[in-house]
């Protein structure tokens, strides 16, 4: 049986720093590279990098610190961030990532997810989308939350799905950093209605949140920054408590 | 033979990530199409993402359609590598190098597609998974290899399919080995050491 994955997420920033990362023996270090490495021996079952970087100075960094990361992890990399085109994609695949992850540059040329799939395969594409509620309706944002579209969640999913998207990644603004659950029951809309496998983020809090996302949200696998990071939770405590639970999970 | 290790370069997918799983155990993985090389090589890879149609009319542009099935040294297909070592994919009703004999199918009546993550190898059938731990895998793909007599391992997704495939000095595998962790590792060694 398929297991429920467990992802954790890194901002990186400039290619060198890692932003609120703060495992006990490693505050000092902050090498991502190390920390990639150890996820992947604690046994997360995949990797996100985020390039929040401002500036093009800034991002020039991040292509080398991809290909030592790529080259020292044995569990599928995904990369996200400043993604605007094809060539893009090509750069970093040929970098040795797995998976490229694109959102305000989807939403602002649609045809991206299309393009990116036709060349590359659906395999290597992950939509992620950022959405808020607005009374009974969820919205799309871009530019990192900051700007409101006049897409609704549902229909920018159907859309992404029918481009090529592989998988989709959904965040709840109103979720994230909050720390008190998954948006489960958006989730779980999000999945019955979509054929594609559905990444959770946002909201991560307990371990019982994630036996809900899974549960209750109907998720196929579940992201989180701030509570791996700063060992809140153990990611073996976590999958150990999911497998008692009775989540598929690979342990 | 050199003991070098070929992996089959024919302009699809990202071969990156199999080359590094490789140098982790020492071990150069070359990319070529050169026909003189992939024959003397003492090892082949044979990798492939993307789509099959693309995957199999390069194939036939690079000579390899022909080449590959000939080949006497260990040969290792790669997902959508196994899958163009099979009889016909319905993926763009595209044949294949007829090295297996089988149709590889779309999934129906399945959850989720693709059928992306971790999943667990049964009935494991060959020197291939000497020394695995936990026989969870990586997955990624919407088509999938029924059972035969040349299945060597089978994995459960909606239904029981073909993760690891055999005849004579041709392995395919399903699941990509190299972003398999551990497990994923030995399997590569395991090859390697053939």
């Amino acid at each position: 049986m398929i297991a429920k994955r467990i992802i954790p997420c890194l901002d990186i920033l400039g290619g060198r720093t890692v932003k609120g990362v703060n495992f006990v023996d490693l505050i000092d270090a902050g090498d991502p590279v190390e920390l990639a490495t150890i996820y992947s021996e604690k046994g997360a079952d995949e990797l996100v990098f985020l390039d929040i970087s401002a500036t093009e100075q800034q991002r020039d960094a991040f292509e080398p610190l991809v290909y030592a990361v790529a080259k020292k992890l044995s569990i599928p990399f995904t990369v996200g961030g400043g993604i605007r085109s094809t060539e893009k994609v090509a750069r970093l695949l040929h970098k040795g990532v797995d998976k490229v992850s694109v959102n305000s540059s989807a939403v602002n040329n649609p045809d991206l997810i299309s393009q990116i799939a036709n060349n590359y395969g659906s395999q290597c594409l992950v939509v992620a989308i950022d959405a808020k509620i607005e009374g009974d309706e969820w919205w799309v944002y871009t530019t990192g939350g900051k700007q409101r579209t006049n897409l609704s969640l549902l229909a920018w999913a159907k859309e992404c799905q029918e481009r090529g998207a592989g998988e989709l990644l959904f965040t709840s603004m109103d979720h994230d950093g909050t720390k008190n659950g998954f948006a489960n029951e958006q989730l779980a809309e999000l999945s019955e209605n979509l054929s594609i496998p559905i990444i959770a983020s946002g909201g991560a809090g307990t371990l019982a949140h994630f036996k809900d996302v899974f549960l209750k949200g109907k998720a196929d696998a579940a992201l989180a920054a701030s509570v791996f990071h700063f060992s809140e939770i153990e990611i073996a405590t976590l999958k150990q408590y999911l497998a008692e639970a009775q989540i598929p999970i690979r342990l | 033979m050199s003991s070098e290790v070929i992996l089959v370069d024919y302009g699809v997918g990202n071969v990156q990530s199999i080359k590094f799983a490789l140098e982790r155990l020492g071990c150069i993985g070359v990319l070529s199409a050169d026909h003189e090389r992939i024959i003397n090589a003492s090892h082949v890879i044979f990798p492939g993402v993307g789509h099959a149609e693309t995957a199999f009319n390069n194939l036939q542009q690079f000579g390899l359609d022909s080449l590959l099935p000939q080949l006497k040294q260990p040969v290792l297909g790669i997902c959508l590598g196994m899958q163009l070592m099979c009889n016909h994919t319905e993926e763009g009703d595209t044949p294949g190098l007829g090295i297996f004999d089988l149709k590889v199918l779309r999934f129906i009546n399945v959850s989720k597609i693709p059928c992306v993550g971790w999943n667990s190898l049964e009935n494991l059938k060959s020197p291939l998974f000497n020394g695995l731990e936990l026989t969870y895998m990586y997955f990624v793909h919407s088509y999938y290899a029924p059972l035969s007599n040349q299945t060597i391992a089978s994995v459960q997704y909606g239904l029981t399919y073909s993760a690891a495939l055999q005849k004579d000095n041709f392995f395919g595998v399903q699941f990509h080995p190299e972003r398999s962790g551990k497990d994923g590792e030995q399997l590569l060694k395991n090859f390697i050491a053939l």
